[in-house]
């Protein structure tokens, strides 16, 4: 991974909600730089700000301090049109709850993306059975998200994720609502298409499935980064969670 | 020959740059989505159906009456119009108009309230969409066209279900004899009145809860938990 460019640098982010009268420090001042390529993971129980610094990276907040870089440009700077550009274009998002639009088919659901970036019906099409392929969905791409599985759902919204070859994957808990095995596959999934896109793929998550194939851990506590692990040193800690 | 490929790449880089959707991909993802809440379009439709209806009967009512009055065949009938609801031209009674007016506004609230609903119920799709990299007005021209779709159907049900009373309903007081001196190229004019006139209430109805919606940050779409 040396020499790989640097896709998200975050700057010394803070976050502070208003909650009533009383102001709430959510992130304290966070440095981080995800290398292109690279698998991270963002762990930290609920309340930690992971969430928030994870919806930071995906351009869907603004810190109220520091900055956000996506390919060294600035996200605060961007406008409206810029923004939807960038979620259009570079950035796939793969839910916990899967959000695959219900009154599409699955196939409808994967080139929708590619609907808005301006791919012609037929070269969406094509390519939208491709994904639909890759994620082992070829034969159920007429079927509406209601007869789909929570598995297949999610594996929809991979192949969704992937529609206009983003430059990262952002996965918020996207085996939260599955159960171990077929979270195990989605882990997987994500995994291999790391490895053969050469997306990035960044993912909060509790999943301790998720650490075996992350490249970098970051663990986040209170607002801070608490530690950034390496998988090498991972497997040691990953011995001390068996144990609890 | 560098100007020529200096060009060509800045128009690829555009046509790269550019976030669309397809006027007729929206109309249908329109259509899909009123045909997947059937249920609840219904309910929408059906406060639009039942003004327009009553709007159609009003106006088809007067066209009868001034009908009636021109003829010279309706002599008897002179008396019951005179003193009847369609005696004074409905469209210029004030009490009529007022209820006109009021039925038309129930209408409108209860389009407001009905596509409010739907668009909190929507925040999860309508996040979604704004992850893929939807604009705000794609989802505002989304709800326009729901509307604009649900408008006519309503409005062509209303018009058509208030004109048909109107004309049984006095063919049966008055005989089918009447059905010879109304003014049909009137009745036309008025149902075209009333479709247009249901289409602009279902647009009305929907502009505030549309912007509303496509005013919703997409952080939403992450927030949402079943």
């Amino acid at each position: 991974m040396e020499g790989a460019s640097r896709i998200v640098r975050v700057v010394r982010v803070k976050k502070d909600f208003t909650m009533g009268r009383s102001v709430v420090r959510v992130l304290k001042g966070i440095d981080l730089s995800i290398l292109a390529g690279e698998y991270i993971s963002i762990m930290g129980p609920s309340g930690s700000g992971k969430s928030t610094l994870f919806n930071m990276i995906g351009g869907l907040d603004k810190p109220s301090s520091g900055a956000v870089f996506i390919d060294e440009v600035d996200i605060a700077q961007l406008d409206a049109y810029e923004l939807a550009w960038l979620r259009c274009r570079k950035i796939g998002y793969i839910f916990q709850t899967f959000n695959i639009i219900q009154v599409m088919t699955a196939l409808e659901n994967v080139t929708l993306p590619m609907v808005f970036a301006g791919v012609s019906p037929m070269d969406a099409t094509k390519k939208g059975m491709e994904l639909l392929d890759l994620v082992g969905l070829k034969e159920r791409f007429s079927h509406k998200p209601s007869e789909l599985s929570g598995g297949q759902q999610q594996r929809v919204a991979v192949a969704r994720a992937l529609a206009n070859d983003p430059a990262i994957i952002l996965a918020d808990e996207p085996t939260g609502n599955l159960d171990l095995t077929t979270g195990g596959e989605i882990i997987d999934l994500l995994k291999r298409l790391s490895l053969e896109k050469r997306v990035t793929v960044i993912s909060a998550t509790h999943d301790f499935k998720m650490l075996n194939v992350s490249d970098r851990v970051v663990w986040i506590e209170d607002g801070r980064i608490d530690k950034i692990e390496n998988r090498d040193e991972l497997s040691i800690s990953m011995g001390k969670i068996g144990d609890l | 020959m560098i100007s020529w490929n200096g060009k060509k790449e800045r128009r690829h880089l555009r046509s790269g740059r550019q976030v669309t959707l397809p006027f007729l991909k929206s109309v249908e993802i329109a259509v899909k989505s009123i045909r997947a809440r059937f249920f609840r379009s219904f309910i929408t439709l059906l406060s639009l159906v039942l003004a327009i209806s009553f709007y159609s009967y009003v106006s088809v009512n007067t066209i009868l009456s001034q009908g009636m009055r021109l003829s010279q065949d309706f002599p008897a009938v002179e008396q019951p119009v005179q003193e009847g609801d369609g005696g004074v031209d409905p469209a210029n009674d004030p009490k009529q108009r007022w209820i006109l007016f009021l039925s038309l506004l129930v209408c409108v609230v209860g389009i407001v309230n009905t596509q409010l609903m739907a668009v909190t119920e929507r925040f999860r799709e309508i996040g979604t969409m704004k992850c893929l990299g939807a604009l705000d007005r794609f989802i505002l021209r989304l709800f326009l066209i729901e509307a604009t779709i649900q408008g006519v159907i309503g409005a062509a049900a209303g018009a058509l279900l208030g004109t048909l009373v109107s004309l049984v309903w006095s063919v049966l007081r008055f005989g089918s004899h009447l059905l010879m001196v109304i003014s049909w190229s009137d009745i036309a004019l008025s149902l075209a009145w009333a479709m247009g006139l249901g289409c602009l209430l279902s647009v009305i109805g929907v502009l505030y809860p549309a912007l509303v919606a496509a005013r919703m940050q997409p952080v939403e779409a992450m927030r949402g938990r079943e």
